[in-house]
């Protein structure tokens, strides 16, 4: 439960700032962007990237490079942008709506929903395929297209259990989406027991994320779900700007609270389930990106939900190159690489934090 | 795809594939000079049929010949692969075993203009045999993989002679881990089955299917006679700590008699050219009087 908007760290004019922080925040994401086409286990010089990128790639002596680089760095780039942009923002619409610093996207049950689904697909997918007699296996695209059904339908389930003629309860929301989480991980428990060795496999490495694997085809798939939540999440700022002050009081100043929670559960189901559809589970990056963002720019809405998206993509491509590197040529799990980077920085900026408020 | 260059993809990929081919020249192109091995048993037998020098990538689970990781780049593991880490190594063929992926990076694999082959890997002498000859034929070497066929086919025929002398078959079970008091067995359908079955003997925790944990009552109502576990440091697993008084284990006949038998998870369960030898391996630990030896 945070306080108005008069915090000690947060800036004097936010309304001021905000072309500026936007600014710097997009130059920062070109930047991080632009290392993530230029590195990776295929060493490929700056200038070769470069032509590539403007155009050069029909010179048949940069046909291996303009591979590398449009066929896998870029659409792996782009998707780790959208799906970092998506997860910051809903991070930030969760701890907005829920007026708790805490609050994630997996709590109205999008990730537990879509893990839970995707652990049906890992697990028993070949054989309802055989059970029902069609030829396996599986297309791959089941995966993705199943964990975003099952995030939406965790998502709607929540809701309409913690709505009642038409109001939304958010505490209710909270605690049912605890309950809600426990039970699909009992059931993904369950078809963890009944998987072989591979698909156990499977399972931990898509429960730690990956961007490998990201096609044309993906980011394509994930554009028209993802963009679309992050142009309509700054119309929402002012309302929950509001809404910090309580619901009825909100209520009062005129904000539709009960379509800007809709709104906001809404938006949050559809970008995280095309996140997680997109990459498998990727944790922290919904809980660090505005909660760092809210320390140092302040609560203000319109300015934190924009700039939570831009440094959202940053740091998950950021945390991509990394995971691609360091272990080339093979790859670590990105859910590892931003929860090993981004607990210590958020702990970090959380004493930070805690020591400006004992001086005071 | 729809956010398309200005080129098209097609004349790129073809672009690239000739650049590619090119320096090597038409002769080279048919038979692959650079192979990514991904699998221990895949591995295992391209380097058995010669084919070793030619390697430029292997996965994690290529244990067997030690200096397979040593002194090839290590692409990571079977069913995590990355595209681009595959690629920085150069093949011009990927030989997986069945399972690899994700498939999405597969895919990727192809576009860019590799060819990638998989390998079935069912837990039986035949599957070994027809293993041998697919990665003999892929690699363009059909002479050295038939006769290490013939080779392992000898062995396996030594194998099933052994076994014909069992009169009476022991029980046992394969102990894959037993980590914070779990006892994670092999039952019906694993590789650990398929072992015990070749080497004559009965599975005792073939109740359970796949790899499973096993509650301490079931693996005392199971009583092997004999414990199998993988070794997978320099240090065997010490009978007195797997069979100590309080332990499920403990209560069984196998731990009555102290019958653990330790061996190379690879070696053991990897089903490729050396598993005959391991097979008779297991039985002369389960049967040391077993005639004829």
């Amino acid at each position: 439960m945070r306080g108005r908007s008069g915090d000690s760290r947060g800036l004097r004019n936010p309304r001021a700032a905000l072309p500026w922080v936007l600014a710097g925040l997009t130059l920062l994401m070109l930047a991080v962007a632009l290392l993530s086409v230029s590195l990776g286990a295929i060493r490929i010089p700056p200038e070769r990237v470069l032509a590539v990128l403007t155009g050069g790639g029909a010179d048949p002596a940069l046909a291996r490079d303009a591979l590398v680089v449009l066929n896998i760095r870029l659409p792996r780039t782009l998707l780790g942008l959208m799906i970092g942009a998506g997860l910051a923002v809903s991070g930030a619409l969760m701890q907005g709506l829920f007026r708790n610093p805490l609050a994630d996207p997996a709590l109205v049950g999008v990730s537990s929903g879509a893990g839970f689904a995707a652990a049906c697909i890992i697990v028993l997918g070949d054989r309802l395929l055989a059970y029902a007699g069609l030829p396996g296996p599986l297309p791959y695209l089941a995966l993705p297209a199943g964990a975003f059904l099952g995030g939406l339908s965790a998502t709607l389930i929540l809701y309409a259990l913690a709505t009642r003629s038409g109001r939304t309860a958010v505490a209710t929301m909270l605690l049912a989406g605890i309950a809600l989480g426990a039970l699909s991980g009992a059931l993904t428990g369950l078809l963890t027991y009944a998987s072989d060795d591979r698909q156990l496999r499977d399972l931990t490495f898509w429960s730690l994320g990956s961007l490998s694997g990201a096609t044309w085809g993906k980011v394509a798939a994930s554009a028209p779900l993802i963009l679309p939540v992050l142009v309509a999440v700054p119309f929402l700022g002012r309302g929950l700007n509001a809404l910090v002050l309580g619901e009825a009081e909100a209520f009062h100043l005129g904000i539709p609270v009960e379509r800007l929670k809709r709104a906001c559960i809404f938006l949050v189901a559809v970008a995280v389930g095309a996140s997680v559809a997109g990459a498998g589970v990727i944790g922290f990056v919904g809980l660090v990106v505005p909660h760092a963002l809210r320390l140092a720019i302040g609560p203000e809405h319109r300015l934190l939900l924009p700039a939570s998206a831009l440094l959202g993509g940053a740091f998950l491509v950021l945390a991509d190159v990394v995971a691609r590197l360091v272990a080339a040529p093979a790859e670590l799990p990105i859910g590892i690489v931003t929860a090993l980077v981004g607990a210590p920085v958020f702990l970090w900026l959380l004493l930070g934090r805690a020591r400006v408020a004992a001086d005071a | 795809m729809t956010i398309a260059p200005a080129w098209s993809r097609r004349s790129l990929l073809a672009a690239a594939a000739a650049v590619a081919l090119a320096p090597r020249g038409a002769a080279a192109a048919a038979k692959a000079a650079r192979i990514a091995a991904l699998g221990g048993a895949v591995t295992e037998i391209l380097y058995r049929i010669g084919a070793g020098p030619r390697i430029v990538a292997v996965d994690t689970t290529s244990l067997y010949p030690p200096e397979a990781l040593r002194e090839k780049p290590n692409v990571g593991y079977l069913r995590a692969l990355s595209a681009e880490g595959l690629l920085a190594c150069g093949p011009d063929l990927v030989i997986a075993a069945d399972g690899a992926g994700p498939p999405a990076v597969l895919a990727q694999l192809r576009e860019a203009g590799l060819r990638v082959e998989t390998v079935a890997e069912p837990p039986s002498p035949e599957g070994v045999l027809d293993k041998i000859a697919v990665i003999g034929r892929l690699a363009g070497l059909e002479t050295e993989a038939d006769s290490l066929a013939a080779e392992v086919r000898a062995r396996f025929a030594e194998v099933a002679a052994r076994r014909a002398r069992i009169e009476r078959p022991a029980r046992a079970i394969v102990v894959l881990s037993l980590q914070g008091g779990r006892t994670v067995v092999g039952g019906t359908g694993s590789t650990a089955d398929g072992m015990l079955a070749l080497a004559g003997i009965t599975n005792a925790a073939a109740g359970v299917s796949g790899f499973k944990p096993m509650t301490d009552e079931a693996i005392v109502a199971a009583a092997p006679d004999a414990v199998v576990m993988m070794q997978n440091g320099p240090e065997p697993p010490r009978p007195e700590t797997i069979f100590a008084p309080d332990t499920a284990l403990g209560r069984t006949p196998a731990g009555a008699q102290r019958r653990l038998i330790a061996m190379d998870g690879l070696y053991l369960l990897g089903f490729g050219p050396r598993t005959p030898q391991a097979a008779i391996e297991l039985m002369r630990a389960v049967y040391p009087g077993l005639p004829g030896e």
